[in-house]
């Protein structure tokens, strides 16, 4: 392959409220039955990719668990291999990761000691399949010296989350405005990004002597003027999750047949940790409509227009109502829950009544699962 | 180096009371409950009682068995030393042969045997349906100083004429084998699962090395029990499934939908490990019933689903009402059928208004004693057109059309073997 992968997955977002509290953002559980990060794991090892660094810091534990095996993504490889970086003291540094162009240049050596002439950025927080290897051939036929891949928005998004791009006929970009307040354009840039690793390697070490240190505003948009930047434009669906309603909307996304059809039938697959767990039941009084249910569920109440993460039981006589149910939650009898989030591994008690009525409402009970 | 215990697991069956099922398939690669396949269980049993070193003897329709275990990742069976080896029949110098029994496969991979120099070898067939911890069964095997100790299990009563049983002392010490008698004196079944001392077992296989057909239970045990060898009975009394007929199939998917099943895959220790690569959620769409039901993952159900075992990828159409059927992996049905009381294979297509156990009980005319218990029983990758309707008792195999239905209509007893899968 042309190419050395690096996922950014560092970062926490206040606007995920307490969702964040217990993990990165790339180990968010999404769709039912995976992570964040492997949408951008799934498509480094899809487009031929061996070796990745996975690059975190914010609360990893949930991450580094996920990431103990690279089997799954098919990366274990004598050539290549699956990196996970978090900062280190070293004799010369004792810093936390001070921004995503720093999170790279601490690992420098990583890069140096490579061979492969091009690497691929992406981050880690978004839900999206992109053949990376599409964007180097447009990277090499426009001879850039970066190249960020770009989606339109619908009309009327608000994308003053975003990076936001303008470009000229030929898609060199001319414009790049990070989270504007009044954006003059809807075309965003999706946090990935395709460069040659000797450019990146000058680049960084440039960068770091001025200390300078975030890879947006002292890469991108500083030298927008003096190297060639393109834009790839995609199509396909992508999705960033960084506030509570974009997660939420990202997994409803997936009650629709034509998402669902396009991650879990269409070829190539998103891969995922395995975890064995036995296929979902339905007992005696269940019922569920437009919904989706992960391996390891039992199901005795109600559900309807919801997502059951792995593991959920729910008792008898609940309802289930417009919510996200994330992993290995015990729900007692009789209790509703609607607009809601629930966090993983809650426990929540027979005839309780939650409702988010001005919004999502995440509940995070910490019960205990057994009272001996 | 040396490994205490290593197991030698039988998967070279036909199982030819499957049917259709094993038409294309060795009996322990069949599909059960959900997203397993039958070795599945043998294989988890052996690594989550520390065995790490198995060795699989194949021989009917090896293909499907040999990919479901590969390197043997999914049971941790991927080790530097020991791990999971798959034994075919091979070519020798001189007596090349398939093997004749089950004594004779291990006889004939003696040396794979001899590389591990184990203390003891678990012999396990790979087409019963049960969770055991081998190392208890090596703890009494231990503690009795026994030669060979065979996992029993009492059975009632009035069924004991139809097994091999064995009469034991109170120390467990078998003193007596019957071979399904018409009068038991005892109601201990033997399992078909051993541990043999290895230096019992290699010297009694060279001994009936000219046996023909050479079988534990026929020959090598009784031979070693009339040699004055110690044969114990270790009895096991959780759940065990032959899952050797149709009926017995079809019955033990049924029990896993019960409330709290007798065989519970939903225990967190002791977990059932499978190859497999649908990881997605199952979909189910509006205003549908599911009740008492196991479904794979990423199963798309826009109809009814009641009392059945649907396994990953199945697919059931809008209108359409499955019953105390069992659908395998991948299997397509289309919209407005009704299916009733049968076991689908993988990767078949159906198409619309389709219904399935329609009229009455007749005997098969295929074999009447493999095609019983009124199932519909359609074979791996076939094909049915749409409106057609098929009785009980029935067989499908191969891609069909309209032409092979008379008035829409695939009668009680009958059916259909053609060539080519969807």
């Amino acid at each position: 392959m042309k190419a050395v992968g690096i996922i950014l997955a560092g970062g926490n977002n206040s606007r995920m409220e307490s969702l964040s509290n217990k993990r990165a953002i790339a180990a968010m559980p999404v769709c039912g039955s995976y992570r964040c990060v492997d949408f951008a794991l799934s498509n480094m090892t899809n487009s031929g990719i061996k070796t990745v660094a996975v690059l975190s810091q914010y609360n990893a534990r949930s991450l580094n668990e996920h990431l103990s095996s690279s089997k799954w993504w098919d990366f274990g490889r004598k050539q290549g291999g699956l990196y996970v970086f978090t900062p280190t003291v070293t004799a010369t540094n004792s810093w936390w990761y001070r921004g995503t162009a720093d999170a790279i240049w601490q690992n420098l050596d990583f890069l140096k000691k490579r061979h492969e002439p091009y690497v691929v950025i992406a981050s880690g927080d978004c839900v999206y399949k992109l053949d990376y290897d599409k964007v180097l051939d447009y990277h090499i036929e426009k001879k850039a010296d970066i190249t960020v891949v770009c989606k339109e928005m619908p009309a009327g998004t608000d994308v003053s989350r975003f990076g936001v791009v303008r470009m000229n006929e030929e898609s060199r970009i001319t414009e790049f405005e990070e989270k504007p307040m009044v954006a003059h354009s809807n075309t965003v840039s999706c946090g990935i990004y395709v460069i040659r690793r000797r450019q990146l390697i000058e680049m960084l070490e440039k960068c770091a002597e001025e200390n300078r240190w975030n890879f947006v505003n002292d890469i991108i948009l500083r030298y927008k003027n003096l190297k060639r930047i393109y834009a790839y434009k995609t199509d396909g669906y992508w999705s960033n999750i960084s506030t509570v309603d974009s997660y939420y909307d990202t997994n409803m996304d997936f009650l629709k047949p034509d998402v669902r059809k396009y991650f879990f039938k269409d070829e190539p697959r998103i891969y995922s940790k395995q975890e064995d767990l036995p296929p979902a039941k339905y007992n005696a009084g269940s019922s569920v409509s437009n919904s989706l249910i992960s391996a390891g569920c039992i199901v005795n109440g109600k559900v309807e227009n919801s997502l059951l993460f792995k593991n959920v039981y729910v008792g008898n006589n609940c309802v289930i109502k417009n919510s996200i149910i994330l992993n290995e939650v015990y729900i007692g009898d009789n209790t509703h829950i609607e607009n809601c989030i629930v966090e993983s591994r809650d426990t929540l008690k027979a005839n309780m009544y939650y409702s988010g009525d001005d919004g999502i409402k995440i509940i995070a009970e910490h019960n205990k699962r057994y009272n001996i | 180096m040396k490994k205490e215990m290593i197991a030698m697991l039988l998967a070279g069956g036909q199982g030819s009371r499957l049917g259709v099922l094993t038409a294309d398939m060795a009996k322990p690669a069949v599909q059960f409950g959900g997203k397993y396949r039958i070795i599945d269980f043998p294989l988890s049993n052996c690594i989550n009682s520390g065995i790490d070193t198995v060795g699989v003897l194949t021989q009917y329709q090896p293909l499907r068995l040999n990919t479901h275990i590969g390197i043997g990742i999914p049971w941790d069976l991927d080790r530097n030393y020991g791990g999971v080896s798959v034994l075919p029949p091979y070519e020798k110098g001189e007596n090349s042969e398939w093997y004749t029994g089950t004594a004779n496969a291990i006889y004939q991979n003696l040396r794979f045997i001899e590389e591990y120099d184990p203390e003891y070898v678990l012999i396990l067939s790979g087409d019963h349906i049960y969770k055991m911890d081998y190392e208890v069964m090596l703890d009494f095997h231990k503690s009795h100083n026994a030669d060979i100790t065979i996992a029993t299990m009492p059975v009632p009563w009035e069924e004991a004429s139809r097994f091999g049983l064995v009469v034991a002392d109170e120390d467990g010490r078998i003193t007596e084998f019957e071979e399904k008698p018409a009068n038991p004196k005892s109601n201990l079944a033997s399992m078909g699962i051993y541990i043999f001392n290895w230096k019992t077992l290699k010297q009694s296989l060279l001994d009936k090395s000219e046996q023909p057909n050479c079988d534990f239970g026929k020959h090598v045990i009784p031979y070693c029990h009339e040699q004055g060898k110690g044969v114990y009975s270790w009895q096991f009394t959780g759940y065990w499934k032959d899952v050797g007929t149709l009926g017995s199939y079809w019955e033990a998917n049924m029990e896993l939908v019960d409330l709290v099943p007798e065989f519970n895959l939903y225990e967190e220790y002791w977990k059932i490990y499978t190859q497999y690569d649908n990881i997605e959620p199952q979909y189910i769409a509006d205003s549908t019933k599911i009740e008492r039901s196991i479904i794979g993952e990423g199963a798309e159900i826009y109809g009814e689903v009641i009392n059945s075992v649907l396994g990953a990828g199945v697919s059931i159409g809008k209108g359409t009402v499955v019953r105390d059927s069992i659908i395998m992996q991948n299997t397509k049905i289309g919209e407005n059928c009704t299916i009733d009381k049968s076991i689908v294979a993988e990767k078949c297509s159906i198409g619309d208004n389709v219904m399935f156990g329609v009229g009455e009980s007749k005997e098969s005319k295929l074999n009447a004693s493999v095609y019983a218990f009124d199932l519909v029983t359609v074979a791996e990758g076939s094909v049915i057109p749409s409106g057609v309707r098929v009785g009980k008792n029935t067989a499908i195999k191969g891609v069909t059309c309209e032409a092979d239905y008379p008035d829409h209509m695939l009668d009680g007893g009958e059916f259909i073997l053609k060539e080519g899968q969807a």
